[in-house]
């Protein structure tokens, strides 16, 4: 009962909000809405085992409305549930043409990320799967930067081609089903001959790809997490890249073992790449938002790579790596709201000596920042040690390769702390207040979970750990 | 039988009413009391009683399937004149002919998805066309409407000709009208040997069919038919009589393709992809919303080409829930569009603003035309790529059109982004709170099968 509750939920209150229209009683409503659900998803990490719900939907196609949440699920939708209240809590002060829209849209995308983390249905997964891209479409195209329409498009007309290209890898797995179900468990016991595992794979990774994304099919993001509102930027990149992450264990890796192992070295290679091109280019940024973009896909890279060494320690990595980058990311576009909120320019240039303004956010931003460079004591640094460690066991030299990118990453998080906090006092920022308390208390929030995950990682290792047991005995 | 016997009856019954009531504003209603009734006669067909009994003489043959997409139709139909009723009444002066001609249209239909014979299916395509070149001039006083009127009745003539050579041809060669000739007696190897008449009879007919359902390379007259006709008749005209148009397309081919061996599918491969690719390529680059809907219905013919492609069981449902998908989403959207003062994109600016609800359910019908999920569209697109992949050997082709369907989304979605994200102020003319609450029910409706399309594919099986 509590997957089906975890999309409802956010579902129904979503559709109460949209009806709302300009009531300020939207926003209340939205965040009672959203703890809600995290009080549930909390409940659920602490249930034991997992929890499945299923229910008949489509008996003519072999298509049941059949939820699962195992450990990795379960992890997700707390990242999920995490997320949500504490952007609203941030964004508390940020006042929205036809707020009760926003909310509402907002909720609803909420609803179909849980969708996407819960479906064990390929067809269900299918649904949910373009449920979370269309509020994002509109929350973006309504309430986005001035290029917000055309920048919104492309990202929708390319995440819309890796769906399409997605149900027909489904559509095709499905035909060769033995039982023609789109359930779970009957893709994973599918056989298919070498050719057509290649064929499924492909047809599967480029959305994945995309949704992630990784190199060189990239080119959306900077610009969409640059024009979106801030609150829709850190679902975005907080949660919503981590649905082609998650999309890839659960569905691609069991599914297509052989095909997997077959383009091992070609995604990893591509995602290398991805990383260290990521990163010079973060390098060169003046606008923040814009670094934490590349940053963001720098990030993504080495997860990805991760997952296709298919070795354990790798696959613990980036567990425990989509929850922490998860927090992380959301941190950083806290503080870059914060900055453009109150001083009305995300240029580095522009800014500076801000830490003599406004203290607390000062520490807070190092705090993120260092946590963004995987620095130890910091959560990042368990997944990447992890991440690392499995991709040393796949072949050194792409370890050294990818290596680099951690050098470059402090070079440019630390550059921004610089700029932004330190030296001469600017003209933009002489009028600059200290947080606000809502602001304070959501990133006080992400700080405390930056500490104890770095300190003590194992709960989350644990957590996850019948999904990676479940793929490795597999194989 | 019933639904042929009906319409024919209601399309005289309307003519004569034009005569007898004076009051004009009676004619709609009056129409859509007899689409109920015929709604109720091809209903009780489908359990087994007659209205009339009559020997068809095999000529027509009647089975659930064709029973079906009738209902299809006639719903169709009469959502169309119920939203849309008034418009009709006011493009000319003698509103009781169109609905007349509209029930002789529904007549064709109902002939071509009992069709036993190619002598009936030439019939039931004239019946239905010949009432369509009036409409398309029901506008006397508009030269565009003249001028489409014209246009359409040239090239429909001339793709009847085509129609007709290629009945004569196969009759030739097979000896026989029926449209099942059986398996030749003679084979060659194993390969059964097929009249060279009998096949360049059949490629005749697929060029007058294509022709019909408006795909490429013989589109040409649509897009000017389409804008040149009044917007409420090109609703009808790319809807239910195209939908028909497939239906009998479809039917004709189920046995025959069988006779053209290879040259089948690759004749049909260059069909769809030139289709496809026509369709949604000059879509996108359309500035009038009529036009750019007139390319999309090519596009979407593109789309329901699949069926024939493959041929199979679930070929036969999509084909059922992509005429109600699609005939839904279009005459809705053509609704809101005949009530807008600009044809043009721009003429959608910021209609989310002045008409919120109008704007809402155009963009459930246009997210069901581009096909994503939750709405009706997305299941009719899926019913489609399923049964190509099912039947196998063929998953480039399925490709291209996902990708082509990420093309369609482009056109379809600069209109929501007018009505949604650009400034502006939209006029209308009036809206009356009955089309509001009308169109709030089609694309209820349209979300209901995208959730469900088992509540409609159900049916089909009882």
């Amino acid at each position: 009962m509590i997957p089906l509750l975890l999309i409802s939920i956010p579902l129904l209150s979503g559709l109460a909000v949209l009806l709302l229209k300009d009531s300020p009683a939207s926003k209340a409503l939205a965040l009672v809405s959203s703890i809600a659900t995290l009080a549930l998803a909390l409940v659920a990490v602490f249930s034991k085992g997992a929890l499945h719900y299923d229910a008949a939907w489509l008996p003519a196609l072999g298509s049941r409305f059949s939820l699962m949440q195992d450990g990795m699920a379960k992890m997700l939708c707390l990242l999920t549930a995490i997320s949500f209240p504490v952007v609203f809590a941030a964004t508390y002060n940020n006042s929205y043409q036809k707020s009760g829209a926003f909310y509402g849209l907002m909720l609803l995308t909420q609803a179909g990320l849980m969708g996407v983390f819960l479906a064990s249905d390929a067809l269900l997964f299918y649904f949910f799967w373009e449920l979370a891209l269309i509020p994002v479409y509109f929350l973006c195209s309504i309430w986005g930067g001035e290029r917000r329409i055309a920048v919104t498009f492309k990202f929708f007309i390319y995440t819309f081609i890796g769906s399409l290209l997605m149900l027909i890898g489904i559509l095709f797995v499905y035909s060769k089903t033995a039982d023609h179900s789109f359930a779970l468990e009957s893709f994973y016991h599918v056989k298919l001959m070498a050719k057509e595992q290649a064929y499924v794979f492909a047809l599967f990774f480029i959305a994945f790809a995309i949704k992630m994304p990784i190199f060189p099919l990239h080119t959306w993001q900077p610009d969409a997490y640059e024009q979106s509102p801030t609150a829709t930027t850190m679902i975005l990149s907080g949660v919503m890249v981590k649905m082609g992450i998650y999309a890839v264990i659960r569905w691609l890796l069991p599914m297509v073992p052989d095909a997997v192992s077959g383009h091992a070295m070609f995604v990893i290679i591509l995602s290398v790449t991805g990383m260290i091109y990521a990163s010079l280019i973060a390098i060169r940024q003046d606008d923040i938002k814009r670094l934490i973009a590349y940053s963001s896909i720098a990030h993504i890279g080495l997860m990805c790579a991760a997952i296709f060494v298919q070795n354990r320690i790798g696959l613990e990595g980036v567990m425990i790596q989509m929850f922490n980058h998860g927090v992380n990311v959301i941190g950083l576009w806290i503080v870059a709201d914060v900055i453009e909120q109150q001083l009305g320019t995300r240029k580095m240039s522009e800014l500076g000596g801000l830490a003599q303004k406004a203290p607390v956010l000062a520490v807070l931003l190092v705090l993120m920042a260092l946590a963004n460079v995987a620095l130890p004591l910091t959560n990042a640094f368990v997944g990447e040690f992890l991440m690392f460690n499995g991709l040393f066991q796949y072949n050194v030299w792409i370890t050294a390769i990818a290596g680099i990118s951690i050098i470059l990453a402090a070079v440019y998080t630390l550059n921004m702390i610089q700029k932004v906090f330190y030296g001469q006092v600017a003209e933009k920022v002489t009028n600059a207040v200290d947080l606000s308390f809502n602001t304070q208390l959501a990133l006080g929030i992400l700080v405390v979970l930056v500490l104890v995950m770095g300190l003590y990682p194992q709960p989350m290792i644990n957590l996850t750990k019948d999904t990676v047991d479940a793929i490795f005995v597999q194989r | 039988m019933n639904a042929i016997i009906v319409s024919a009856l209601m399309g005289v019954v309307m003519m004569l009413s034009g005569i007898i009531f004076q009051n004009k504003s009676l004619m709609k209603h009056l129409a859509a009391a007899g689409l109920i009734v015929l709604l109720v006669a091809n209903l009780l067909q489908s359990y087994g009683k007659y209205v009339i009994q009559v020997d068809t003489h095999n000529l027509l043959h009647f089975e659930q399937f064709g029973i079906f997409f009738n209902t299809i139709a006639i719903v169709a139909t009469l959502i169309y004149v119920l939203l849309s009723g008034k418009d009709i009444e006011n493009t000319g002066v003698h509103p009781a002919e169109y609905f007349a001609l509209v029930f002789f249209v529904l007549c064709g239909v109902t002939i071509l998805t009992s069709f036993n014979g190619l002598l009936m299916l030439f019939l039931g395509v004239e019946i239905m066309s010949i009432p369509l070149y009036i409409l398309t001039g029901a506008d006397k006083k508009n030269l565009k409407s003249n001028e489409a009127s014209l246009k359409y009745l040239l090239m429909g003539s001339f793709s009847t000709g085509i129609m007709l050579m290629g009945i004569a041809l196969i009759y030739g060669g097979s000896g026989s009208f029926g449209i099942n000739p059986g398996t030749p007696e003679m084979t060659v190897g194993g390969i059964p040997k097929v009249s060279f008449l009998t096949v360049a009879g059949l490629i005749l007919l697929f060029v007058s069919m294509c022709f019909k359902v408006s795909a490429a390379p013989f589109h040409f007259w649509t897009p000017d038919v389409y804008d040149g006709a009044p917007s409420v008749f090109t609703s009808f005209m790319a809807t239910v009589v195209k939908a028909a148009g497939f239906f009998a397309f479809m039917r004709l081919f189920e046995s025959q393709s069988d006779l053209m061996g290879a040259t089948w599918k690759i004749l049909l491969s260059f069909v769809i992809i030139a289709t496809l690719l026509v369709g949604n390529i000059t879509a996108v680059f359309q500035q009038s919303v009529k036009r750019m809907l007139a390319y999309s219905s090519i596009a979407q013919a593109g789309f329901m080409l699949f069926a024939l492609y493959a041929g199979n069981d679930l070929a036969k449902e999509g084909i059922l829930l992509y005429a109600a998908a699609y005939s839904l989403a279009t005459i809705g959207v053509f609704a809101v569009l005949i009530k807008m003062k600009d044809y043009t994109l721009d003429g959608f600016n910021g209609l989310a603003k002045t008409q919120p609800v109008l704007a809402l359910a155009t963009t459930i019908c246009l997210l069901s035309l581009s096909g994503i999920p939750l709405t009706a569209g997305f299941f009719a697109k899926y019913y489609m790529l399923a049964a190509v992949v099912k039947a196998g050997g063929a998953l480039w082709i399925v490709i291209v059109a996902v990708l082509f369907a990420a093309v369609s989304v482009y056109y379809y979605f600069r209109v929501i982004q007018a009505m949604y994200f650009k400034d502006g102020a939209a006029e209308t003319s009036e809206i009356t709170g009955g089309f509001k609450i009308g169109l709030l029910l089609v694309a209820g409706l349209i979300v209901l099968i995208g959730l469900l399309p088992s509540v409609l594919l159900n049916y089909f099986y009882f």
